[in-house]
């Protein structure tokens, strides 16, 4: 995509720039789907101190769901879609994701329901899910009216990843926090509580920001405006409070790369999801910068400084712990950490660049769409150049997790 | 200093509230403004059908609509105002990829009752009161003076 717009676009007659980009959004939505439940999986089990109540069931659910998801892919090459951004998944396998996440849901909640402890980390973490599940349905209703459309297809997008979501990712942060810092459990948790209280009282008005230039009225400006600059606290929240309780922590966990990405993903999701989100969030420069790479920009940013991270920081707590092998500080792990990280700062400020060119060029000085994206084709190969150090470090950490992954006799031996 | 049991209460209340402003508002929004501001009388079975269309080839992969979607290829909530019925059409219905400026577009090669179909749910949407956006340029406009 990133040649494309360069102006390179070789593959177009093989796949065209909307199937990239469909296949981009929801491999990025599948990819996160599955790292929460799967770290549901462990959190859930081991909070409530009950076996996950069937086990075979979970594999039946993760398979299907990757079934689904593949299917979904390949129909996107053939023109099969329903072509709502990050929604484009056709309605029939829509219908096989709910039944999907239903199954899911009953296992974690049958397991919690059961277990001898409901602790708080596992009811914000299961609240989060079951809410992420529910708003999934406004999605699904057909409009005639693309206003009300996209109205409700915010409920989805913005409830998830500015509300739902941060419940799931300070349920997960909070687990790791307590097992890593080893600080007391009801200060970590008395804290998640309020952060997400601020994620709710901001987050659920703050989906006005979406609401400004849509055919919606005028007071959702003035909402959207205020609430949304609010969203940053919850996200300012997270970071202080996951330094805090570092700094606090007695027990030096010996996992050094879990507690990288934890850090870095409560940090990496102020700046990218909270800061970077309030550059634009204000109506008055949302007027100029709406529908430009300005949100590109953030958006790469936040769901991996939120989402992306949390999900890797999680496998790289757990992965150790099942597999028996103590691979806590090793050199391609590190590497792997940083190369992710300082590539996707890079492809941020590429956007940014860009985007900020192009709302001068076209939304101030009035060039044409086309001209406008002949002159900022430049930004593209630095664009290219730092997510090839971002895919490089990913690369290193999925290396790591399958040449470590697999429990084997070298693992027993060190036990 | 705060206590477990009054963090909870701030979580539960402050959602509680929230979540009951959001529901009375998108109320009043989707009930009284929304029909008004997108003059939803004139949602004709073309529009609709048009929107159809829309959606089943993905345009929002490329396009932006209401500013929303991909920013590869021109917003288009104003295109009936600033290209014209003709020129749309043509886009639409030509069987070789379209390519101002290098950027390819799909050739999906439509017909002419698919073309009015798309185009009607443009005027439609080109009526739309969208509180002032997009913005316009403090400049000329380099469109068609090339």
């Amino acid at each position: 995509m990133g040649f494309a717009h360069m102006g390179f676009d070789v593959l177009h007659t093989v796949i065209p720039f909307n199937t990239a980009r469909a296949v981009h959004t929801n491999l990025l939505v599948v990819w996160l789907l599955s790292g929460f439940m799967g770290a549901a999986y462990y959190i859930i089990p081991e909070e409530s101190e009950h076996e996950l109540v069937n086990v075979n069931l979970a594999y039946v659910q993760l398979i299907s769901l990757a079934v689904v998801g593949v299917i979904a892919i390949i129909g996107y090459h053939f023109n099969y879609w329903e072509g709502r951004k990050f929604l484009e998944i056709p309605r029939p396998l829509d219908w096989l994701v709910v039944v999907n996440v239903l199954t899911f849901l009953g296992l974690i909640l049958a397991t919690l329901f059961k277990g001898k402890k409901r602790t708080t980390t596992a009811l914000v973490l299961s609240m989060g899910l079951l809410f992420a599940a529910v708003l999934y349905l406004p999605g699904m209703i057909w409009f005639d009216n693309q206003t009300m459309d996209s109205f409700f297809r915010w409920w989805v997008v913005h409830l998830w990843v500015e509300g739902v979501w941060e419940l799931i990712m300070g349920g997960i942060l909070a687990f790791l926090l307590i097992k890593i810092t080893g600080v007391d459990r009801e200060v970590i948790e008395k804290w998640l509580y309020v952060i997400v209280g601020l994620t709710f009282i901001s987050g659920i008005l703050g989906t006005g920001h979406h609401y400004y230039f849509i055919g919606a009225p005028k007071y959702w400006l003035m909402i959207g405006g205020i609430f949304s600059a609010m969203e940053p606290l919850a996200f300012l929240g997270m970071a202080l409070f996951a330094v805090a309780m570092y700094r606090k922590g007695e027990k030096k966990h010996p996992n050094k790369i879990a507690l990288s990405w934890t850090l870095g993903t409560a940090i990496v999701s102020f700046v990218g999801a909270g800061l970077l989100g309030l550059a634009h969030t204000m109506p008055q420069v949302n007027l100029y910068t709406h529908g430009t790479l300005v949100t590109a920009m953030h958006g790469h940013l936040a769901f991996w400084g939120a989402y992306g991270m949390i999900v890797l920081a999680i496998i790289s707590y757990t992965m150790p712990n099942m597999t028996g092998r103590k691979l806590y500080d090793s050199g391609i792990g590190t590497l792997a950490f940083w190369l992710s990280n300082i590539g996707m700062i890079g492809m941020t400020v590429a956007f940014g660049v860009a985007g900020v060119a192009q709302v001068y060029l076209e939304r101030i000085m009035g060039l044409e769409f086309g001209d406008v994206q002949k002159e900022i084709q430049v930004h593209f190969a630095i664009l290219v150049i730092c997510a090839t150090m971002f895919t490089t470090g990913i690369a290193l950490f999925i290396y790591e997790f399958i040449k470590y992954g697999l429990p084997n006799n070298e693992a027993l031996e060190t036990k | 200093m705060l206590s477990k049991s009054q963090a909870r209460a701030f979580f539960l209340g402050g959602t509680i509230l929230s979540f009951a402003v959001f529901i009375a508002l998108s109320w009043h929004t989707l009930s009284k403004e929304v029909p008004k501001n997108t003059n939803a009388q004139n949602l004709t079975p073309e529009v609709i059908e048009g929107k159809k269309i829309w959606e089943a080839n993905n345009c929002m992969g490329c396009h932006t609509i209401l500013g929303e979607g991909a920013y590869y290829a021109p917003e288009l909530t104003r295109v009936y105002e600033r290209r014209g019925e003709g020129y749309i059409k043509a886009v639409l219905m030509s069987k070789t990829p379209w390519s101002p400026r290098q950027r390819k577009m799909v050739a999906y090669g439509f017909s002419e009752k698919e073309a009015d179909d798309l185009v009607a749910f443009f005027k439609w949407i080109n009526a739309t009161n969208l509180n002032g956006f997009p913005a316009k340029p403090k400049y000329n406009s380099t469109i068609n003076n090339k």
